[in-house]
């Protein structure tokens, strides 16, 4: 993993430092978690400002994944709080974070397997759906309706991912890989969210798909509005992309700023290559 | 890639099939005891398929579409059951001063002490008393998963059947236990009284037949909804589903309520059809039993749970005991075939997972997958994320 690959020439412009938590879309304060004896994220504070795209990097272990359950509402924080739009939604059920806007994919595709490419989708809109047990058994046209827009907004979302027409109703275990992404993605849209949490969502891809991504989540911000936290690997989306890096080792935060500042940060070199000598 | 295609076309065409498939069938099958003496053994049997058929459906809900494997799913049958012998016949006698409750009950039934509702409220308190039931049983398995759900399900099922057994509040023997609650009033509705029960059984199995009927509607109508893709979901990945915004407990908690509400009402149905209401039939095979007729089908599948419990239904009451059962004495063996029942049911499952572990009409998602040897790609996958 290198900290110095070529600089962006399109590099964005520096953001108003993150940190600062006032007027943010999520914030988490002082968030600790630890499991038994294992601190694995310690005091950290990050703030995600709307429509904007920022980053969390750092080695592997360093805490990055149990950082983003406890903002998606998996994990309770030990310590700390986290703020939703100036709601604390600290601890709260992780349907309740999604339904209030905060969508995610995760590090391991984990789509539904034996459903379909749109049922996947579909299954994205549940907290915007209203259909009960009841409605769903008469089928009233309320919930025909629904369930016919559901589909159609479905199938509209995974036209926006890119997604080819004819894999619409393939299972989503048959996609390519680079397919159940942009399902995964989709289904995350799908629940009309404010901000939106990828989890290393370019594992896997080479470099023209990575390319394709880092100009989609660009759109997504701008198109959109959403506020995207990435955490990704490769340095060369990282860079290109964010407009305020955090970097988290061995669960606390060691450096943040802009892509220029961080990667010039002797601290983060150090974490990433080992110390020199 | 071709064959994927014919496949999708083929599911596109299934809706429609499934429907036209249901419309001959349940026809055929309407008109069929007319043409049969009225108390008939096989008119008997049939409707104990039946009967069993929306049990199996039940419980196809909770453990095929939500994965929740429930091992205690006689527990419902009980509470079904004990809606109609409480509630029609004069178990409570002294009620109201000896002269009883009568709501809508039939001529005969009008004229006894104790509770006397009509059967079609009967169903109703059947379904009531087993979705509450069902939610109750539910809540201690919500922090548990796969082989833990089966557990508890399995205690509580137990539990219940203790209860039938033993139960008594101050001296009170609330369920009878083995002296049974009967008679339970026979089946009296309006366009079936001319089909007197006492001559025949043709009543019992038109309502039976179109019990079956109102649990396929409401099973498949639930499984293209926004509740059964919660239920898959579910089933398919927890994780992934409560961050999509499903919650966990209260969808749960629906597929234990919509499941148990089917094994009321099919117990309510059973309970006036034997006329009695026995502690006896609450037995843990019981709840294996359905569970077979499930799997033998194939789990998650509506059409296959209903040829399962078909099948294992007249395996049980016609080809053990009417037509198979002279094979060991023609051996020159003596015992009776009844007695190996649960041994043949489980040399049949060990032959079904063996040799088509999909059940006998899997579900479209889960056939699709083996036929397309998808699953060894599962594998590939998880490794490279």
């Amino acid at each position: 993993m290198s900290t110095s690959g070529s600089i962006d020439p399109g590099a964005p412009e520096v953001a108003e430092l993150a940190t600062e938590v006032e007027g943010a879309l999520l914030s988490a304060e002082n968030v600790s978690k630890i499991f038994g004896g294992l601190v694995a994220v310690n005091d950290v504070t990050v703030a995600i400002p709307r429509k904007k795209i920022v980053s969390i990097i750092g080695p592997n272990g360093a805490g990055k994944t149990t950082f983003f359950n406890m903002l998606t509402g998996l994990y309770k924080p030990s310590r700390g709080k986290i703020v939703l739009d100036g709601a604390d939604i600290t601890g709260h059920r992780p349907d309740k974070i999604m339904a209030g806007g905060v969508a995610r994919t995760f590090q391991n595709i984990r789509l539904f397997s034996t459903m379909t490419a749109v049922e996947n989708v579909m299954v994205g809109q549940h907290a915007r759906m209203r259909a009960g047990l009841i409605g769903s058994i008469l089928r009233p046209p309320r919930v025909g309706r629904e369930e016919r827009g559901t589909r159609e907004k479905a199938r509209d979302m995974l036209g926006f991912v890119g997604l080819e027409t004819k894999t619409f109703d393939e299972l989503a275990i048959n996609l390519s890989y680079g397919d159940q992404r942009r399902v995964e993605i989709a289904r995350a849209l799908a629940s009309e969210p404010r901000l939106l949490l990828l989890d290393e969502p370019t594992a896997g891809m080479n470099p023209q798909e990575s390319e394709v991504l880092t100009t989609f989540m660009k759109r997504l911000r701008d198109e959109l509005d959403l506020s995207i936290l990435l955490i990704e690997h490769d340095m060369k989306v990282v860079m290109g992309v964010s407009e305020h890096i955090t970097v988290l080792d061995h669960g606390e935060k060691i450096a943040e700023g802009d892509p220029a500042t961080v990667r010039a940060n002797p601290r983060v070199i150090e974490a990433y290559l080992g110390k020199q000598g | 890639m071709s064959a994927i295609n014919s496949n999708l076309e083929s599911f596109r065409n299934w809706k429609h099939a499934n429907l036209a498939i249901a419309v001959v069938l349940i026809g055929a099958l309407a008109i069929f005891p007319l043409f049969k003496p009225p108390l008939d053994g096989f008119i008997d049997d049939c409707v104990l398929a039946l009967a069993y058929v929306v049990m199996a459906l039940g419980l196809n809900i909770v453990v095929g579409f939500a994965g929740l494997l429930d091992l205690g799913f006689v527990a419902f049958y009980a509470f079904g059951s004990y809606a109609a012998g409480w509630f029609a016949s004069d178990f409570f006698s002294s009620i109201n001063g000896e002269k009883g409750i009568h709501i809508g009950a039939g001529t005969f039934a009008s004229t006894l002490p104790g509770i006397h509702l009509n059967f079609l409220l009967v169903l109703v308190a059947a379904v009531i008393i087993t979705s509450i039931a069902g939610m109750i049983i539910g809540l201690p398995t919500l922090r548990l998963r796969g082989d833990y759900i089966a557990i508890v399900t399995l205690a509580f099922g137990e539990i219940i059947g203790r209860f039938a057994v033993n139960g008594q509040i101050g001296g009170f023997k609330y369920t009878n236990g083995r002296q049974a609650i009967s008679p339970v009033d026979a089946l009296d509705l309006p366009l079936l009284k001319e089909f007197d029960s006492a001559f025949s059984i043709r009543g019992y199995y038109w309502v039976a037949l179109t019990m079956v009927a109102f649990s396929l509607f409401v099973n498949f109508r639930l499984r293209d909804s926004r509740l059964g893709r919660a239920w898959i979901a579910i089933r398919e990945d927890e994780v992934a589903a409560v961050s999509m915004g499903i919650p966990l407990v209260k969808t749960k908690l629906m597929a234990y309520a919509a499941g148990a509400a089917f094994g009321g009402l099919s117990g309510a149905f059973l309970g006036t059809y034997f006329n009695s209401v026995n502690a006896n039939q609450f037995q843990f095979a019981f709840s294996i039993f359905i569970l077979s007729m499930v799997i033998l089908g194939g789990l998650g599948s509506i059409w296959g749970t209903v040829l399962g419990a078909i099948t294992l239904s007249f395996i049980n009451s016609y080809f053990i005991p009417d037509v198979f059962n002279g094979i060991p004495g023609s051996l020159g063996l003596d015992f009776d075939l009844t007695q190996l029942s649960f041994g043949i049911f489980g040399f049949l499952l060990v032959m079904v997972m063996i040799l088509r572990p999909e059940g006998l009409l899997p579900e479209k998602r889960r056939r699709l997958e083996l036929k397309e040897g998808i699953g060894a790609d599962e594998a590939i996958v998880e490794v490279r994320a």
